[in-house]
Formats: structure tokens, sequence, C-alpha cells
């Protein structure tokens, strides 16, 4: 079956200045990624990972190039417009969960609802089922202290899902996890995002999860330089 | 989030607490001093009319009048009446050999016109007996108080038929008033008028003010610049006389400028704690703030969000410091302080607050607007 692509980079660059000091952090990338695939993004600290998932999320402008994400290009967007196509495309799940701490787990899974101007009793039943989905059903009503590495990013994966993203971007979601958390959480992705035909971009350093990408993008100073396809028994096979 | 910091939300209320608290309790004493120096004249209620020498500039300023004036100002066309009035500091001495400066008033003998505004004991009327005076009931409780009944018990106030020495004649105390309090705090004695200028050191002019009402069906103005042209003394009715004295202590003694710094430096300590505490809060939280941003919050939205928080914290801490300001204002009812929380006051604090609480803000709104959108993604 032949899929559509979700995100499509074409000679993407960004550069930041710090005084007289200019860093080229992205060197013209290009990159697609389909509907219902799961790419993990590797490379070393630096590379220009971090730069590029955020500007596929839209919160950072390329300089040059072009950027779409389902038909949007975030650069021709307002700051309002593309808050509301980010917040309604776009789910996040950040290396240290980034859950609001004064918030319980089913309220940290409201935000984006409320945020998108959904009433919050609304929001409060799709969080508990989305919670329930990633076996949280009985802590809806716990704050992020109160629960484990592994909850915690489930609470996050769950705050990522809840509005029904097309696109899920996960920064480095199993580094702070153990082996077995860890695989738990990409079983949950697996199982929850994919088998809803979600586009998944990860972003990490952990070769215990490569097994579980469609693709495997490796990225160095700046530059995509390999793309490998993954199968079950870690075959790799160069693409690029 | 905020107040899920509690040591942070906790510094940002005592710094709007100190504030609204030190702002709104240094203007009630300041305002409580400023309504003291004209007290007098308020208690003078049924005076119209103040004529008195041109070069007095307040209440106590008193620049004695030769007595025919009286005549003079009762000739004018349009006086209902005109009564004469003593205001001086004589000295009482007490039992235990002190002495003690006290206000003395007196007031017209025929008519007794400017009496006490309210009687406690006795009767404006007692008066008119021999060597007669009323006390206010503040004096008598204190200062004028006799020495206490048993070794380190309460002094025994003053009550009537007691005896006082002022400037060494004679006066019987034959009713206790209550009167506003005097800016100097000094115990006020009524007296008639002709007793007073007895108890006073003999002066060639001894009419301190002539207090007028006008006929009615004709305008105070008009009667006021009638006296002022036919007399060539000062006239002025009470309020202007009120704003005289106010004018008088606002510009020629120090007192608005120090409780003016007092106020400053409330708002600033107040801007200073809350600023430093809402921007700490802010830093501390950009990777929310970033992580709210990133799942599609508006910067407007952020913006509402802190000003929400601002909002709460400055209710907080107006409450808390208004009412713990108006707790001293019940406290101190009875005693020598001067306060007085008018309702115009709350509403300054309230605008103080609104602007200690918006600097707070401001200061981390300008954080949240220029968030570097990648620190979502940093660990």
């Amino acid at each position: 079956m032949i899929k559509e692509p979700a995100i499509i980079c074409e000679n993407v660059t960004k550069s930041f200045r710090q005084g007289d000091i200019v860093t080229r952090a992205l060197r013209g990338v290009n990159l697609t990624v389909n509907q219902g695939e799961l790419l993990m993004l590797v490379g070393p600290s630096g590379c220009g990972k971090t730069t590029l998932i955020s500007i596929i999320a839209g919160i950072l402008d390329n300089d040059s190039g072009r950027c779409l994400v389902n038909g949007y290009d975030f650069s021709k967007l307002s700051e309002r417009e593309r808050s509301a196509v980010r917040g309604r495309t776009i789910g996040f799940v950040f290396q240290s969960f980034n859950l609001i701490p004064t918030l319980t787990a089913a309220e940290n899974v409201c935000i984006p609802l409320l945020i998108a101007g959904n009433e919050r009793k609304l929001a409060l039943e799709k969080a508990y089922a989305i919670l329930d989905r990633v076996g949280l059903g009985s802590k809806l009503a716990s704050f992020p202290r109160e629960l484990s590495g592994g909850q915690q990013q489930r609470v996050a994966i769950a705050r990522s899902l809840v509005h029904n993203p097309e696109i899920l971007v996960c920064d480095e979601p199993t580094s702070a996890l153990d082996e077995v958390t860890g695989h738990k959480i990409m079983e949950i992705f697996k199982e929850i995002a994919m088998s809803e035909q979600r586009t998944l971009i990860v972003v990490t350093h952990d070769d215990r999860i490569y097994e579980f990408g469609d693709r495997l993008a490796h990225m160095n100073d700046g530059e995509i330089t390999k793309i490998e396809t993954m199968s079950q028994d870690y075959i790799r096979e160069p693409q690029v | 989030m905020l107040v899920g910091d509690r040591g942070k939300y906790i510094a940002m209320v005592a710094g709007v607490f100190f504030s609204a608290l030190v702002i709104t309790q240094q203007s009630s004493i300041f305002i409580g001093l400023m309504t003291r120096t004209f007290s007098f004249i308020n208690d003078m209620r049924i005076a119209q009319i103040w004529v008195m020498d041109p070069g007095v500039q307040f209440i106590d300023d008193a620049k004695p009048l030769q007595s025919t004036f009286l005549l003079r100002v009762r000739s004018v066309q349009g006086v209902e009446w005109a009564m004469p009035l003593y205001k001086g500091i004589l000295k009482a001495r007490l039992a235990n050999g002190r002495f003690q400066s006290c206000n003395v008033i007196g007031i017209d003998d025929a008519t007794l016109t400017g009496g006490p505004p309210i009687m406690v004991h006795g009767s404006v009327a007692d008066l008119r007996r021999a060597d007669g005076v009323i006390v206010d009931e503040v004096g008598a409780r204190g200062k004028l108080a006799g020495p206490a009944k048993v070794p380190g018990g309460p002094r025994t106030p003053l009550q009537i038929g007691d005896v006082l020495e002022l400037n060494d004649n004679r006066a019987v105390v034959v009713g206790i008033a209550r009167a506003s309090r005097t800016f100097q705090s000094q115990p006020v004695i009524y007296t008639t008028f002709s007793r007073a200028t007895t108890f006073a050191p003999r002066e060639r002019r001894q009419l301190s003010f002539i207090l007028v009402s006008g006929k009615s069906g004709v305008e105070e103005q008009v009667l006021i610049d009638r006296i002022k042209r036919q007399t060539g003394l000062a006239a002025y009715s009470s309020e202007e006389f009120k704003d005289l004295t106010l004018d008088y202590f606002m510009k020629n003694t120090g007192i608005p400028i120090n409780f003016g710094i007092a106020v400053f430096l409330g708002f600033i300590v107040g801007a200073a704690i809350c600023g430093q505490s809402f921007y700490s809060f802010t830093a501390d939280n950009m990777k929310y703030f970033g992580t709210l941003r990133a799942m599609g919050a508006t910067p407007g939205l952020l913006v509402k969000m802190l000003l929400l928080q601002a909002l709460i914290v400055g209710l907080v801490g107006y409450g808390l410091g208004v009412g713990l300001a108006s707790c001293t204002r019940y406290i101190a009812s009875n005693s020598e302080l001067a306060f007085r929380l008018p309702w115009q006051l709350p509403v300054f604090t309230a605008v103080a607050v609104t602007l200690v609480c918006t600097i707070a803000a401001l200061l981390s709104i300008r954080k949240v607007l220029t968030l570097e959108p990648a620190i979502v993604f940093r660990g």
C-alpha cells in the first residue's frame, strides 16, 4: 500500500547567531516521513536533531528550504494560525515528561483539549478514557510526583494523544527510563499511536529501541547522512 | 502553577501584602493626622463663617483682634449673629504639682454658642456656674487625671466637681465632653469667653476668632466678601478655613514628605519582592510555558495565564494587607494613634497593588513572549 507523505522537508537550513559566531544547525535537510510511519531520528548531541523536529513542529522557523506538515507550511502561517494547527495536528512527548507538577494526571492530559477550547468536563472524560488505555485508570487523581518515571511518561503519551493528532513528535521518550520500562513505553506507542495510522518521529540516542522504528534517519553535523529501513531482525537496508 | 510553588507564592503574596499594608496604614495615619489639624473647625459646625486677622495661617495660629471688631462684624448687612471665640494654650497645674498645656476654648457668655459637640456628663449651661469649665473626656481620663488612689493603681479620672488651677486661677469641672482629637493631642477645656480671657495672661487683644452665621437667603460667598470689604479682616467659610489649615501643614511641615516616603518605600519594596518572586517563578517554569506553547497555546494565552496568576496574588495580598490595616483602625480607635480610613484609601491601595502586580507580571510576560521555543526539547 502506497502511503501519502505526512512530512516533507526539502533542503531545510537553519543557523543560529550568537554575537559574531554563526552556527549552522541544519545544512539542507531533505526528509520525507509517510503517514503511519515511525521514524527514528538518531545522531550525536548537537547534530541538529532538536532543531529539525522544532522546525517540523512549527516552533522554530527555517532560514531556507521548505517543510510541509500535513500540507501546512508553518513558515507561511501567522503565530495564531501556527499555534492552532500545531495544537490540532501534532502531539508532543518530551524527555523529561514536562508534566505540570501542580496538576493531576487527568488535568495534565486535559491541557491540549482545553487549549483547543473544549469544555473542561468533556476534556476530563476524554482524559479518563485515554489514561485508562495507557493503563493508568487508577491514577487519574495522582500528581506527577506520586508516579514512577514510566507512569509519568505514560501520562505524557496520553497527553500527546488525547486530542487525536496525526503526528507525534517524541524527544528521547525512553532516555529517562530503564530498559524494561522503555520497551513498555515503545510498545504503547506501537499499540496505541501506530494502530491509528499516526506518524511518529522519535528522536533518540537509545539503541535499545531502534527495533521499534520503521526507518532510522542518522544525522550528523546538520545533515541526514543515512536512512536505514528496519526489520524485525534489525537488517540494515541503506537507502541514501 | 504558581499556587503549587508554595515558597514563591507566599513570597509574592507577602510582597503585595507588605505593600498594601504599608500604603494603607501609613496613608491612614497621614490622613488621620491631617484631619486632626482641622478637627476643631469640624467641632464648631455651628459656625458658617470664621472671621480672623488676615495674617492667620491655620487654626492654631490665632492672632487676637480688638474686641471692637466683633461689633463691626455684627453690623455687616446679612449677618444673623456673630460670636466671640477665644482659643489659646494655657497651663493647668495638676494635683501632683506638674503642669499640663491645655487648649482653652472661650465661647460666648450669653448664648454659649460653639460649646462642645457632645456632652458626656453635665451640660453646656453649667458653664454659667462660678469658675466652671468643661473638660474633654480623653483629657479627663489621661493627661489631666489625678493621682492613683493606691500606689501603682490607675490614675483617677477628672470628674465633675474637681478643681483645676489654670494659670493660677481656680477652675471647677462642671462637665465632661467628647471632642475631636486635636493635632497636638492636648486636653481641650471649654469655658466662657470672659472667663477664658481671665485665665489667659493679660493682653491688649484677646478675641481669637469671630464665628458668624448669615441670614437665610444671603449667599455665603457674598457675605464673606462683604465682611472682608467692610472690616478689613479675613473671612472664610468652614471648608475654606479647613483647606487653609490643611494647606499650611502640607506646605510647611515635613509630614507629607515623611509619609510619602514611607508609602513610596512600601510600594517599591513590595514591587521588588513581588517582581523578583514572579520573575523567578516564571524562569523556573519556562519549560512548562514552552510545553504549553508547543501544545498550541498562543503567546496571548500565556500572557493571560500570567496576568490571572498575578491577579490572584494581588487579590490575596491586597485582602490581607487592607484587612490588617482595618484591624489597626479598630484597635487604634481608643488610642492616641491618628488613624482614618476613608473609602477612597482602599481604592488608592488597590490601584497601587495593581501597579505592583502589573510591574511584576510585565517582567515575566516579557520573558514568556521572548521564550525560545526549542526550550521544550531540553532535558
